[in-house]
């Protein structure tokens, strides 16, 4: 009984554990390395005016983790005869750090230093033979030349961004674009990333500027979004249907406890036990089954996540997916266990309620 | 001295496809102290008596009085007390809880009423265990003892609260002539030694004998009282 309780209870624990972890795995490998909240221009020169009292007021208005602005244009890379489209991006390195994790993601060389130097993603360095201390020409629509050192080789874990962004300090890309002292974007990223939306909004209205647009990456990934849902939804039916079997298992059991203990629930009466105390007997077993059974079920599910997390890890490379814990989940599914058991034991102990003595001795 | 039971006009009359009467109008009352014996062919509503003036069924009709109290308007746990407190069962069946000893099956009546277990209680059963012959058995588990071992037990227990009745219906019925003699003998000492009003139901009259007055019915009514 109590073994299969404690069954019921660890599958519900191994789902979950595994499908939230999974979720919040895919979720900061699509978004962990972005901006969550984006805030660009809308007017044609594509750049952001007075973006200091914007940062400012920004820090001021809703929790945000980094603020980061950039100056950012399409132009043309060059080395020999070759040239390829490149995004070049300005930012200040130590806060763009902090979004994109750019250091950890320099393979070779070093950040750039000074205004003539870049970094370079590893797929664009192939496609143009690039290495450290190498020169190439950046040639912007608007018909700039700018020479430029390659002083590190990244890679950002995302080809699209490896084979285009050409990365450099603020004030190179402004002076490359003609930008003066305007950028094209503020980056934003905030400590819970479900809830970007509400306070991209919550931006949106405090900033109350005509001249610019809040976007946020839920708007941007409707696609992963359902995915995830989808997966939230399956694992809450199955948890749900894990957690009705318990309720169901328990009551049974407790029923045919009733039932054999009949004669026993009679004699008591019989001596003087009250009909609610005669009650209690099956919740207080209710109780303990739920608590011995859910105890066993957290660890044997938690058992189970870290068995399946060392079989499907393969030597030398990482794992599939960075387990969390949740324990807040954790002691989600002991109360609610917990709390089934008792409410599993209420239809046997009402059982009892009816009995009477006389029916029992009858009967013999 | 007075009644400690008394019976006032009683009918029982169990409902079904078709009602069955078992008691018709029964009058009697029990003094305080007595012992007394109550014989019947199986069927003819002893057993029905009994557990009417134990409070475990209900009259259909007439009162019930339990040391002056009026007991079938009582409700469901203001009985239970006085059952706990006033009255002793054995059965013909011991009902013992197999999953504990014999010593902790009689002690449940004490726990019902008080939770707790002294050392004033325990050398009460000890002493009742000694008087009934079966201390060597006293921590012995409750599946593990002779029948008559069993009754013996289920008799400590019925007078563990030191009850002022003790109500046993066919006590003897599973016993052997040599153990029911014992038994018998047991009732009468504790009769006599507590002072507990004693009400026997059986259809053995080797049990009556050992009784002051034996009443006999049948068919529901009382139709000796010797």
């Amino acid at each position: 009984m109590v073994a299969g309780i404690g069954i019921a209870i660890s599958v519900q624990i191994f789902v979950g554990l595994l499908i939230n972890s999974l979720q919040q795995s895919l979720v900061d490998s699509t978004m962990g390395r972005s901006p969550h909240i984006t805030i660009t221009s809308s007017v044609d020169d594509v750049t952001i005016r007075r973006w200091e009292n914007m940062v400012d007021d920004i820090e001021k208005i809703a929790p945000v983790e980094v603020v980061s602005v950039s100056a950012s244009g399409n132009a043309f890379a060059r080395r020999g005869s070759t040239s390829k489209p490149v995004l070049v991006r300005g930012f200040d390195f130590e806060t763009a750090d902090r979004i994109y994790n750019i250091s950890d993601s320099i393979y070779k060389g070093s950040p750039y230093q000074l205004r003539s130097e870049v970094i370079v993603g590893k797929d664009l360095s192939e496609e143009l033979e690039l290495d450290i201390g190498d020169r190439l020409t950046v040639s912007t629509p608007g018909g700039t030349d700018s020479a430029l050192t390659v002083s590190g080789l990244y890679d950002l874990g995302a080809s699209s961004i490896n084979k285009t962004w050409l990365i450099t300090k603020l004030e190179t890309a402004r002076k490359m674009f003609g930008f003066g002292s305007r950028v094209t974007s503020i980056e934003v990223t905030v400590s819970d990333l479900f809830r970007a939306d509400i306070v991209a909004n919550k931006l949106e209205k405090a900033l109350d500027n005509n001249n610019i647009k809040v976007e946020n990456w839920k708007e941007q990934n409707q696609q992963l979004l359902r995915g995830l849902e989808g997966q939230r939804i399956s694992s809450a039916i199955i948890q749900a249907i894990i957690l009705v079997s318990v309720i169901v298992a328990i009551s049974s059991v407790l029923s045919i406890s009733v039932l054999q203990k009949t004669r026993h629930i009679g004699i008591l009466k019989a001596m003087g036990i009250k009909d609610r105390d005669a009650g209690l007997i099956f919740l207080y077993q209710g109780f303990l089954i739920g608590l011995v059974g859910s105890l066993l079920g957290i660890a044997l599910g938690l058992s189970l996540v870290y068995a399946f997390v060392a079989l499907t890890t393969v030597e030398g490379q990482p794992p599939l997916f960075e387990l969390r814990i949740q324990y807040d989940f954790i002691l989600r599914s002991w109360l609610i266990a917990l709390f089934s058991a008792i409410l599993a034991a209420i239809v046997p102990a009402r059982n009892s309620l009816k009995l009477s003595p006389v029916d029992v001795i009858r009967e013999r | 001295m007075g009644s400690i039971i008394e019976l006032r006009n009683v009918d029982k009359t169990y409902a079904g496809a078709i009602d069955a009467q078992a008691l018709f109008g029964v009058d009697l009352s029990f003094e305080e102290g007595s012992c007394s014996s109550i014989m019947g062919e199986s069927g003819s509503g002893k057993s029905t008596l009994l557990n009417i003036m134990g409070t475990l069924d209900v009259p259909t009709r007439g009162e019930v009085f339990i040391n002056g109290q009026r007991t079938d308007t009582m409700g469901k746990n203001r009985l239970a007390e006085l059952r706990n407190e006033t009255i002793g069962f054995v059965f013909q069946y011991h009902y013992l809880l197999p999953e504990f000893t014999a010593i902790e099956n009689a002690l449940i009546p004490y726990l019902i009423k008080s939770g707790k277990v002294d050392k004033e209680i325990l050398e009460r059963a000890e002493d009742l265990f000694d008087m009934m012959g079966i201390s060597n058995v006293k921590n012995n588990a409750a599946a593990r003892m002779s029948g008559g071992q069993q009754q013996r037990t289920a008799i400590v227990r019925a007078l563990i609260n030191n009850p002022r009745i003790l109500l046993a219906d066919e006590p003897t019925g599973n016993l052997d002539s040599r153990i029911t003699e014992r038994v018998c003998k047991n009732f009468r000492e504790i009769n006599e030694r507590f002072g507990t009003t004693f009400v026997v139901v059986t259809h053995n009259s080797e049990v009556a004998k050992h009784t002051d007055r034996v009443v006999k019915i049948q068919d529901g009514r009382i139709e000796a009282d010797i």
